[in-house]
C-alpha cells in the first residue's frame, strides 16, 4: 500500500549545520498494516512521516501509495490518499469553525469543492452517529466552535476527521504526546478502535515504547536516519520496553565507540 | 443624514470586501485603494462610450476580480509578503486607472447610469433610496453568508483559520487565497463604479485611503455589533459601514473640513484598535468584542 524506496534527506546540504535525515530508507507497508515507529530525537521519525504525506520532498528515492508514485505531488494535491493526525492538538482542526463545518471540511477530503452546501441535514446526521463513536458528547455540541474545546476533545475529534473518510494511509505524529495521561489514553485506544475498524493502513510515530509495543502490527526503530530495528507481529508480541530500551543502550554505545575510535 | 446613511450602504460593498480578506483569509490587501478606482474608471469610460450602465458595472466586477487575482497571484506564486504584493498591485493599478480614463476625472453628469432612475424618480435623499441601496447591500450579504457555507466557502474559512490543516484535507491554499482576493476586489470595484455613478464622476484619486474606511466598518461594526457567526459577522459590516459615514458627517458637520477625511479616518481605525487595550476598557463586557477584532488586526501579513 505504501512503499518507501531508497530515500535520502539532507536538510541545510552544503553548510556547516548539514544533517543527513534519512539515509537510504526502504520502507513497504502492506494493506492493513498498522508501524509504530521510535526512536530518539533527530532520528528520523517525522522526516519520513513529512516524506510520505509530501510536506517534504526526498532528495533521491520514491513514493508510492496504493500504485501511484506521489513522489512530485504537493502535499494537498496527495491529502485524497492521506490522513494526518499532528502532535500539537491545535493542528489538526479550524478553531474558528464548529464541529460540524470541521467534520464537513474533512468529509469533502481530496473531492474538488464546489458550491453546494458544506453541511447538510443528511450528513449531520452521519456526523452525529461517527461523533458517537468518541463518547465525549461532541454528537450534542455541533454547533460549538472548536476552539471552545479541550486538547483531548480536539486531538480525538482529528482524528475522526482524518480517518472517517478511509484514506489509504492514516499518519499520526507524535499525536498523544501533548496530552495529560488520561486524554492520551482516550485517544490511544481511540486510535486502536478506528485503524481496525476501517482497516487502515497506519504508519504512527510515537515517543512511548509502551504505546509503540502495545499498539499496531510492526514496530520499527529508526537511528540516525536509518531503520536499525524492524519487528513483525510475532516478534513485537514478545518483546518488552526493556528490551527495547536495551536495543537503544546497544546504538548509543556503538556510536559512543565510533567517536571514540576517532579520537 | 440620510446622505451619510445612502453613502454607508453602497460602500457596504467595499467594507464585505474588505471583510473577505482581512477577516476570512486573514489578508490584509491594500489593493483595495486601486481596484476601487479600477471600478470606477471601467464602469465610467463604458458608459460614456455608449454602453449600457448595468453591463458597465459587471464590467467594472470583472476587473476588480483580475487585479484580486494579480496580488493573489504576485503573494502565492511570487511569494512576495502580502502587504507588499497588494502594494504592488495598487501602484501599478494609478498607471492604468490613468490608461482606462485618458484624463484624471471622468464627468458622467449628461449620461445615462444606473442611478438615473433613482434621480429622476426623485427619490435621491429619501427613505426610498435608502431601501434600494439597503437591499443591494442586504443582497451582496447574503450572497457572501451563502458562499462561504458552501463546500468552497469553508475550505476558504479554513485557509485563513489553519493552512496547514486545510492542506491536509487535500485543498491549495494558495488557490484559495487568489480566489477570495479577486472576489474581494470584484466588490470592491463594483462598490467603485456606483460610487462613481452615484456621486456624478470618476476620479483618479477616489480611492486613496479607502482601505482604511473599509477596515474602519468591519472593527467598528464587528465591536459594536458581533462577529460570533458569520451572518451577524457580515451584518455588522454593512452596519458598520453606515455608521462610519454617518460619524464622518457629524464630524464635517461640527467644522471639520472635507480636506481632513482621510485624517479623520485614521484616528477613528486608531481609536478602534487602541481603546480596547486600555485597562478601563477591558472590564466594560461590551468590550470583549472589540477585543476579538482587535486580535485578528495584528494578523500575519
Amino acid at each position: 500500500m505504501l512503499e518507501i524506496t531508497n530515500v535520502h534527506k539532507t536538510f541545510f546540504a552544503g553548510t556547516v549545520n548539514e544533517r543527513a535525515a534519512l539515509r537510504d530508507i526502504n520502507l513497504s507497508l502492506s494493506a492493513g498494516e498498522f508501524v509504530t515507529v521510535i526512536g530518539s530525537n533527530g532520528a528520523g521519525k517525522s522526516t519520513i512521516l513529512n516524506i510520505t504525506s509530501g510536506k517534504l520532498r526526498p532528495d533521491t528515492g520514491t513514493v508510492t501509495i496504493d500504485g501511484t508514485d506521489v513522489t512530485r505531488l504537493a502535499d494537498h494535491s496527495r491529502a485524497r490518499f492521506i490522513g494526518r493526525v499532528f502532535q500539537d492538538p491545535m493542528a489538526g482542526t479550524s478553531p474558528d469553525m464548529t464541529i460540524e463545518q470541521n467534520l464537513a471540511i474533512a468529509y469533502e477530503r481530496g473531492k474538488s469543492r464546489g458550491l453546494r452546501p458544506g453541511v447538510t441535514r443528511k450528513k449531520r446526521e452521519f456526523f452525529k452517529e461517527e461523533l458517537k463513536s468518541l463518547e465525549l458528547g461532541l454528537e450534542n455540541r455541533l454547533k460549538a466552535k472548536v476552539g471552545l474545546l479541550s486538547g483531548g476533545q480536539r486531538q480525538a475529534l482529528s482524528l475522526l476527521m482524518a480517518t472517517f473518510s478511509s484514506p489509504k494511509i492514516l499518519l499520526l505524529d507524535e499525536h498523544t504526546a501533548a496530552l495529560d495521561p488520561q486524554r492520551a489514553e482516550l485517544v490511544s485506544r481511540l486510535t486502536a478502535e478506528v485503524v481496525e475498524r476501517h482497516g487502515l493502513t497506519t504508519l504512527m510515530v510515537t515517543h512511548n515504547m509502551e504505546q509503540a509495543l502495545r499498539l499496531g502490527t510492526r514496530l520499527i526503530m529508526m537511528h540516525e536516519g536509518r531503520i536499525i530495528l524492524d519487528l513483525d507481529r510475532q516478534q513485537k508480541e514478545k518483546t518488552t520496553v526493556p528490551d527495547l530500551l536495551h536495543e537503544f543502550e546497544k546504538i548509543k554505545g556503538a556510536a559512543l565507540d565510533d567517536r571514540t575510535m576517532l579520537q | 443624514m440620510i446622505v451619510a446613511v445612502e453613502l454607508g450602504l453602497i460602500y457596504a460593498i467595499m467594507a464585505l470586501g474588505v471583510y473577505l480578506t482581512f477577516r476570512i483569509l486573514n489578508f490584509p490587501d491594500l489593493t483595495v485603494d486601486g481596484s476601487f478606482t479600477t471600478g470606477a474608471a471601467v464602469a465610467s469610460i463604458m458608459i460614456i462610450n455608449g454602453a449600457p450602465p448595468l453591463l458597465s458595472t459587471v464590467a467594472a466586477f470583472g476587473a476588480g476580480l483580475v487585479a484580486g487575482w494579480i496580488t493573489g497571484i504576485l503573494h502565492t506564486k511570487g511569494k512576495i509578503n502580502g502587504l507588499l504584493a497588494g502594494i504592488l498591485t495598487m501602484i501599478a493599478l494609478y498607471s492604468i486607472n490613468l490608461r482606462i480614463m485618458g484624463k484624471a476625472n471622468l464627468p458622467l453628469l449628461r449620461e445615462d447610469t444606473l442611478i438615473t432612475p433613482l434621480r429622476d424618480a426623485g427619490m435621491l435623499g429619501t427613505i426610498g433610496a435608502i431601501v434600494v441601496f439597503g437591499l443591494l447591500a442586504l443582497a451582496v450579504k447574503f450572497i457572501i453568508d451563502w458562499f462561504l457555507h458552501t463546500d468552497l466557502g469553508l475550505a476558504m474559512q479554513a485557509t485563513g483559520d489553519n493552512e496547514e490543516m486545510i492542506r491536509s484535507f487535500g485543498v491549495s491554499t494558495d488557490r484559495m487565497k487568489i480566489l477570495g482576493l479577486a472576489l474581494s476586489n470584484g466588490l470592491v470595484a463594483l462598490c467603485g463604479a456606483l460610487i462613481a455613478q452615484y456621486q456624478g464622476f470618476a476620479d483618479i484619486g477616489m480611492g486613496i485611503g479607502l482601505i482604511l474606511a473599509g477596515l474602519a466598518s468591519v472593527i467598528i461594526g464587528q465591536a459594536i455589533f458581533g462577529s460570533r457567526v458569520i451572518i451577524v459577522a457580515t451584518l455588522a459590516v454593512v452596519l458598520g459601514s453606515v455608521l462610519y459615514r454617518v460619524v464622518i458627517q457629524l464630524a464635517l458637520q461640527a467644522g471639520l473640513n472635507p480636506n481632513d477625511m482621510k485624517l479623520i479616518s485614521a484616528v477613528l481605525v486608531v481609536i478602534a484598535l487602541v481603546l480596547p487595550q486600555l485597562k478601563v476598557f477591558k472590564r466594560i463586557g461590551g468590550l470583549n468584542n472589540m477585543k476579538k477584532a482587535l486580535s485578528g488586526a495584528g494578523a500575519r501579513g
